[in-house]
């Protein structure tokens, strides 16, 4: 194992006209739960369906229907809160969140605000090699996802749809630990790799399936350590909630431009009001969606529909039995094992599927030469095509053989670009395309002096300049790879044309 | 006799032995049902279903395949989601609705064979003592005293009506504090409130979902076990269910209760009881010494919150239950003005669908549960209900089998004679009910006497949880004993 020491990063400073300032934020992720029923219903989760064809009686709040809930989800948020090294509370309990709008049929969300499933855990958000800021998580509590209303297909009428209602939702909730907005997007990133790597949110921010809330604040330089002291919120400046983004680009505008508007509201002598905003991404600009005073009075109680959540610590275990290894421990694995850079392993251990492809690969090869390939060719050519590791037309089975066929000197560096080549649009197996295309590289010296031989006695006048400058000698070995259709051994003929042009 | 004023146990063993079938059954009480309407018990008849189920029932019985409500007509409750039939929980505000689903209940009782004749009138989402807030007018008691119209209770009021009056073998009754029991007694019929979980609430019109039990409103206490064997039974589809094994109710009806101990609680003789209750729950009491039971008395401390917390429990949750009735999906939408939005759209439905009580109770759950409130009044009241369930869960932790009260603190009141009341004298008529429904308890309600007006007037028995088998056959002795045979005179 790795030592992950790390420094924490730097807060940001924004100068404000008269002063400095610091940013306070915390966040509130929606992570929806991969889980092909909805939290309590059978209904299905699937995107993009026609408009209310995946809605049950009691997603639709049909009289008398009653919620039961869905295992799986809270398997899937167990596995979660123990990827986030988090309390997994064994007894939960769910409570009515009451407020009317068209795309909440039952008049409340099902939710947990007093007895959350998962307790404290933490994240690891790195800012560059050895830095990183440890975000804690407070708490991950399950809900109902709302409906969707629809207000611009008809000039009088709105519509809803009810396909998303009931889906169920983890939200992960933050301490105000994160200090700016490239922080608040690497702990947005760093949450979505570890759900990834779970398998419990595919992470789809696009389709909204993880959508972020940000508290936002400013404070002047050494306030958040007297905060950080006292647990005292006073010491802090008035935060302000953006709701609901789903980019990574937006939480970082988002925050910006909250920040320094705090910031001139504060330089101005006024005071910041307590207020839910929204971010408009086209005018890049946050503004207010309802101030404190029009907040919801949820009137939250327990939901008497369902009972305590009760969970065995035995259960619990089985799931922390068959956790897969996460992004961190990955990383550290690769550059332990496999003599990776900070950089490439994380690069390799960014996407899950990557992370395995490379595994296959780089097991029992030179690491550092696996990462070369699946970095380099690999991934520059999946890039360029368009395509998903998933997609890849060469194996790491295949691109495994190559690496083999190259480490045993079996072909040069060159022909195993050709070889790469071959698999990505033909396919079949390195090792019979090498030798049934006669691609191996040539090592008898026999061989390989008549070609030099050759090459020098037809060109004496490269070979007089080529002794007045050795850099031209490079020139004679080109030639010899040239007539050897490239499978000269480079550094055979390097060695000989050296010798023979004595120099 | 005309079949229709059978009990269930006496058509079920007639229909076994093919002395009648359940078509004549049927007929018959569809005919009665019609010359009923002036009980006004009825508010959706479904004569083809009943003719075409009691057909169905006939094929059954043929073939030997008898289940105990086979062939046996009912009454359902409009609380209660029947499939293609109005189910409006007494409501304008679904006025209109037809659910596509059938609730646990009505399809357990199908399934066993029984016959629907219609929906039965209520309360408005049985929300009332009285059955006067239905949006169908009231139901009519079958008693009557000199010419003056008589309430047949609350909120199952349609359903004691149509059983006392014969309009139906038995009927569906929901209980939420009270709803199944006060009824029965003001009608001179048998109704019993399950413990909770014990049968399922999916498809029934949820009022306050940590109270709301169904339960059988019939003729004789054997009808009552007979048809609470078919109502109960797991429902994966209830959380709230339980998973328990339903015991053979009818098999338990042994009539020996000599050992038992009978609890008499001292906070149950309220100032200002009228001394017939007072002595009809004396002769109870010696009803069941005679009997061979052991009669104790018992103390329920916290018994005079119970009514407090639970006019806090039931609003609150009624409060977030009847949200869903927004004018958006289904039943009840206001025409819009030019202009109006959706607050418009919820206020004006809203206003115009529930009347005057679900509107008070809407408000006074909504006021209960918001911030700043919510400990003073949700949180206490829920402290007071642990705190009912502990006292009597120590009284028969100490030995007491069943507890004896009055079901009611008068006979059947007149029509119209609360409507200028204040809201709180009609919630006095839960005080002896509510505790059953807050702890969660089996309570049944069993005919004992006739007061000096004539009326009838019920006695109620609590028992263990899950122990309704015990209480019922505690309510089989009383029943025995009490001897109670009158019927109204038919005047409609």
């Amino acid at each position: 194992m790795l030592d992950l020491t790390f420094q924490p990063p730097k807060p940001k400073v924004i100068a404000g006209a008269k002063a400095d300032w610091e940013l306070v934020i915390g966040m509130e992720i929606h992570a929806q739960v991969a889980s092909n029923a909805k939290l309590f219903s059978g209904a299905s989760t699937a995107f993009g369906s026609e408009p209310n064809s995946n809605v049950a009686f009691v997603d639709a709040a049909m009289p008398g229907m009653l919620p039961v809930i869905n295992d799986f989800c809270v398997e899937q948020a167990v596995r979660t809160g123990l990827g986030l090294k988090a309390q997994i509370n064994l007894m939960s309990a769910f409570d009515r969140k009451n407020y009317f709008y068209p795309d909440l049929p039952q008049g409340y969300q099902i939710s947990q605000l007093y007895h959350p499933i998962v307790g404290m855990g933490e994240v690891l958000v790195e800012m560059g090699p050895g830095v990183a800021r440890l975000v804690r998580v407070e708490r991950i509590h399950l809900e109902q996802d709302a409906g969707k209303s629809i207000h611009d297909m008809d000039p009088s009428l709105s519509f809803v749809d009810f396909n998303r209602t009931g889906v169920a939702l983890m939200e992960i909730v933050s301490r105000p630990d994160i200090r700016g907005p490239e922080e608040a997007a690497a702990y947005v990133a760093k949450l979505r790799q570890i759900l990834r790597y779970l398998g419990t949110c595919d992470g789809n921010m696009q389709n909204g399936n993880l959508r972020a809330d940000v508290n936002v604040s400013v404070c002047r330089p050494g306030q958040y350590e007297k905060y950080q002291a006292t647990q005292d919120f006073s010491h802090l400046g008035t935060r302000c909630e953006i709701k609901n983004m789903n980019s990574m680009r937006f939480i970082q505008q988002a925050i910006d431009y909250e920040a320094r508007r705090q910031i001139a509201i504060l330089e101005d002598g006024g005071s910041v009001v307590q207020e839910t905003r929204l971010y408009d991404p086209d005018k890049g600009e946050t503004r207010s969606m309802r101030s404190k005073e029009e907040a919801h009075d949820y009137r939250y109680f327990p939901c008497p529909d369902l009972l305590p959540l009760e969970l065995e610590q035995a259960w619990v275990d089985d799931i922390a039995a068959r956790m897969p290894e996460l992004p961190d421990a990955k990383k550290a694995r690769f550059m332990g094992d496999y003599g990776l850079t900070d950089y490439d392993a994380s690069v390799l251990t960014a996407e899950l599927d990557a992370a395995d492809y490379f595994d296959a690969v780089a097991h029992g090869r030179d690491g550092k030469q696996a990462a070369n390939w699946v970095i380099n060719e690999l991934f520059g050519r999946l890039n360029k095509e368009g395509l998903a590791i998933a997609d890849s037309p060469v194996s790491a089975a295949q691109l495994g053989g190559l690496l083999d066929l190259l480490g045993n000197q079996t072909i040069s560096g060159k022909i195993a670009k050709d070889l790469f080549e071959i698999l990505w649009t033909e396919g079949g197996d390195p090792a019979q395309i090498v030798e049934s295309r006669g691609m191996k590289q040539v090592t008898d010296t026999g061989a390989i002096e008549a070609a030099v031989d050759e090459i020098i006695a037809a060109n004496p006048a490269q070979v007089d300049k080529a002794k007045q400058n050795p850099k031209l000698a490079g020139w004679f070995v080109g030639q010899v790879m040239k007539a050897t259709g490239g499978k000269a051994n480079p550094a055979a003929v390097n060695d000989l044309v050296m010798r023979k042009l004595g120099l | 006799m005309t079949l229709n004023a059978l009990t269930i146990a006496e058509a079920r063993d007639a229909l076994r032995k093919r002395e009648v079938t359940a078509t004549d059954l049927t007929m018959s009480c569809l005919t009665a049902m019609d010359a009923g309407d002036p009980l006004n018990a009825f508010v959706h008849k479904t004569p083809d279903i009943a003719l075409d189920q009691a057909r169905a029932a006939d094929a059954r019985l043929a073939a030997g395949d008898a289940p105990a409500m086979c062939g046996i007509p009912l009454g359902i409750k409009d609380l209660f989601c029947t499939k293609g039939v109005p189910s409006q929980a007494a409501s304008n505000i679904l006025r209109g609705f037809r659910p596509e689903y059938e609730s646990t209940v009505t399809q357990n009782l199908f399934d066993a064979g029984a016959v629907m004749l219609g929906k039965l009138n209520m309360d408005e989402f049985a929300m009332g003592s009285s059955n006067e807030t239905s949006c169908y007018g009231n139901a009519v008691n079958p008693w009557k005293v000199d010419d003056r119209h008589l309430t047949p209770g609350g909120s199952s009021g349609g359903s004691a009506a149509a059983v006392a009056g014969d309009l139906c073998l038995a009927a569906t009754g929901t209980d939420t504090g009270g709803s199944i029991r006060q009824p029965a007694a003001f009608t001179g019929i048998v109704g019993i409130k399950p413990t909770y979980g014990r049968v399922s609430r999916w498809g029934i019109v949820a009022f306050a979902s940590s109270l709301d039990q169904a339960g059988p409103m019939t003729k004789s206490v054997r009808d009552a076990a007979i048809m609470l064997g078919a109502m109960a039974g797991h429902d994966p589809k209830d959380s709230t269910s339980a998973d328990l094994p339903v015991p053979d109710f009818e098999a338990a009806l042994t009539g020996d209760i000599r050992g038992q101990k009978i609890g008499i609680p001292r906070e149950y003789r309220m100032d200002g009881m009228p001394a017939e209750i007072e002595a009809l729950w004396a002769r109870g009491t010696e009803m069941l010494r005679d009997a061979g039971a052991e009669v104790v008395d018992i103390s329920l401390p916290h018994t005079k919150y119970a009514l407090p917390a639970y006019y806090v429990i039931a609003p609150a949750e009624a409060s977030s239950n009847l949200a869903r009735y927004d004018g958006v999906r289904y039943g009840h939408r206001a025409a819009l003005a030019q202009g109006d939005g959706i607050v418009d759209l919820y206020e004006k439905t809203r206003a115009e669908g529930f009347g005057p009580e679900v509107q008070r109770r809407v408000m006074v759950g909504t006021y209960v549960l918001s911030a700043g409130f919510y400990d003073a009044y949700y949180n206490r009241a829920r402290r007071v209900r642990a705190l009912i369930k502990r006292d009597f869960d120590q009284v028969f932790a100490a030995g007491i089998d069943a507890i004896l009260t009055p079901a009611t603190p008068s006979s059947a009141f007149g029509l119209g004679e609360m409507a200028n009341a204040d809201p709180v004298e009609m919630y006095l008529n839960d005080v002896f009910t509510v505790t059953v429904n807050l702890a969660g308890l089996p309570g049944i309600s069993v005919p004992v006497g006739l007061d000096a007006k004539g009326l009838p007037l019920g006695l109620q028995l609590i028992g263990r949880p899950w122990d309704e088998a015990g209480l019922l056959n505690h309510a089989y002795v009383l029943e025995r004993a009490a001897g109670f045979v009158a019927k109204p005179q038919k005047w409609w």
